[in-house]
């Protein structure tokens, strides 16, 4: 699979992040070099491997429902940007 | 054209834990902004996320309620997008392997009983809630509470099996009424427990594929998943019928203004690049556990309402009215069990509890009419010693004063009067008073006799056997 250019504009665009020309170009051909090499990995005979959901061979880590303290509110707001009356103040999100 | 409606539900249900689905704050409702929250559910650095048994155990039991198949290999993925309503931009969810697959449920619909599958029920996060200053659309900024982020919930979609808003409608009935029954969720629309969202499409009847939806948001209520869903119905037909195309699109219900609006988001695309949850490892869930859950399940909507037609001889209608919901039915049981005669018992909670509880906006859990107090005021109205209209008087005053039945007929005197001699000397002057009514009687008039009755009834205020009012009229004229 070869990413486009138009891929690199898509995906920065869903990751909110802006760039210029030289950096589209140049992502453009890193990130086909880094899939070209873990290409690599589809010689692999994966025939009856179970794909892998987890790099740990763990699973059923659960706790029982209890209720812990939560932060003082003040301390949850205070690395937020803008803050009013005890929310997190957040730019627009709808097109008017 | 004539043409075929398809609707497929997404129900979304917060399940009634106590703390949250990866950390141990607080799911309590109301709780004032940004209180119940912590670095887990903020998303801050670092952090790691740990999954609440409860919920597991919740979504397993909603599963096999639902008629599902419990995967034995289920694990967690990221859904990314951004919005503020996330802080980690991205939704803790499942997508390939959901805890449960492969379920229905029968809905009935003017008599007739039809099977909606369901595709999956998948644990998930809540979002947290934005507080828009005025309009959606028009405000410059929003505010963000995250208490209701990581609050556990099931979401359950059905296949698009669904063929009109009214059977809509009787599907998410139906799932809440099951999903009280479970004890899983409150199912409160007016708090967002329970939350619905509809794909729509119309296609001409008898074709195999399907037409382009729109999705609708916003459906706050039963009341609103019908209209929302009609208004969309006629709205798809006439881009159709004039010949346009229906757009791919999310559209919002307008309660007031009654209609569906397009709603443009930022986003471009839904392109949510799911991937396994790195922090989270996957669930492994023991058979032996899961038929341990499945023997425990209390019994459901349907079985119930046929135990209260075939063993209690109630009709289809009175019986699935009172299993709608687990507290009403387990009103009805609850007076069985003191006593009570099943149809006098349905018809006393169709009647009268059902009217006192929609006038004071009551729960039936509330019901200041407890039903072993019901069956005491049943009782005496079978025995004769109140009449059936004194019966609805005393159920008021029991409904206001918290008193018993026998208290409110001794203390207010309305012992039904059946000694003949008492109701006689009552006749005699009612007949003396009204010698045009007797004569029309005499003449033929059957139906006068009611008006005579009515009198006696009025002079012993109610208290008079009507029965043997009637009969002993008719004796003396």
């Amino acid at each position: 699979m070869k990413i486009t250019r138009k891929d690199v504009e898509s995906v920065a665009l869903l990751s909110r992040l802006e760039m210029d020309e030289a950096a589209m170009d140049k992502f453009t051909g890193q990130l086909n070099s880094i899939l070209e090499y873990v290409d690599m990995l589809s010689k692999v005979d994966t025939e009856g491997v179970e794909p892998t959901a987890h790099v740990l061979n763990l699973k059923n880590v659960l706790r029982a429902d209890a209720v812990k303290p939560s932060l003082p509110r003040e301390l949850a707001l205070s690395n937020a940007p803008e803050q009013e009356d005890g929310y997190f103040k957040v730019p627009k999100i709808m097109e008017g | 054209m004539a043409y075929e409606v398809v609707i497929g539900l997404e129900v979304h249900t917060e399940l009634k834990t106590e703390s949250k689905i990866f950390c141990g704050c607080s799911t309590k409702f109301g709780a004032d902004q940004n209180t119940n929250v912590c670095p887990v559910c903020l998303g801050l650095p670092g952090v790691l996320p740990v999954f609440n048994t409860k919920v597991l155990e919740f979504a397993v039991r909603t599963g096999l309620a639902l008629n599902c198949e419990i995967l034995p290999f289920s694990k967690f993925d990221r859904k990314n997008y951004y919005y503020p309503d996330l802080p980690k931009n991205f939704q803790t969810s499942q997508y390939d392997l959901p805890i449960a697959v492969n379920g229905y449920l029968d809905i009935e619909v003017n008599g007739e009983t039809r099977r909606i599958n369901i595709t999956r029920v998948h644990m998930e996060e809540d979002a947290g809630k934005l507080v828009h200053a005025g309009s959606i659309t028009k405000s410059e900024y929003a505010l963000v509470d995250y208490n209701r982020t990581g609050v556990p919930l099931l979401e359950i979609v059905s296949e698009p099996d669904i063929r009109s808003a009214d059977e809509a409608k009787a599907y998410l009935e139906k799932l809440k009424a099951i999903l009280q029954y479970i004890d899983v969720s409150d199912c409160k629309m007016e708090e967002g427990s329970l939350r619905c969202d509809a794909n729509i499409s119309l296609r001409p009847a008898g074709a195999t594929y399907l037409g382009t939806k729109s999705e609708l948001k916003n459906l706050n209520s039963f009341k609103a998943v019908q209209r929302g869903l009609e208004y969309e119905v006629l709205r798809q037909t006439e881009v159709l019928e004039e010949g346009g195309k229906v757009v791919q699109e999310t559209r919002t219900w307008d309660e007031g203004r009654g209609i569906t609006a397009s709603m443009r988001s930022k986003e471009q695309a839904h392109d949510y690049r799911y991937f396994p949850e790195p922090d989270l490892v996957p669930i492994v869930v023991d058979p032996v556990w899961i038929e341990d859950i499945r023997k425990k399940l209390p019994e459901l909507p349907d079985a119930r309402r046929a135990r209260l037609i075939n063993d209690h001889n109630l009709s289809s209608y009175d019986a699935g009215m009172i299993t709608s919901s687990r507290a009403m039915a387990d009103y009805f049981d609850n007076t069985l069990k003191a006593g009570a005669d099943a149809k006098t018992a349905a018809n006393w909670l169709m009647g009268e509890v059902s009217k006192h509880l929609n006038l004071s906006n009551c729960e039936v859990e509330d019901c200041p009419v407890t039903p072993e107090k019901l069956v005491e005021l049943t009782k005496l109205l079978d025995k004769g010693t109140i009449s059936g209209k004194i019966a609805k008087t005393v159920f008021e005053e029991m409904w206001s004063s918290g008193k018993d039945a026998a208290t409110i007929v001794k203390e207010q005197g309305l012992v039904q009067i059946s000694d003949e001699g008492a109701i006689i000397a009552v006749i005699e002057a009612v007949i003396a008073a009204n010698p045009q009514s007797v004569a029309d009687f005499q003449a033929g008039k059957d139906r006068a006799i009611g008006f005579l009755v009515g009198q006696v009834m009025k002079q012993t205020k109610g208290r008079a056997n009507p029965e043997v009012v009637n009969k002993l009229l008719r004796e003396r004229m």
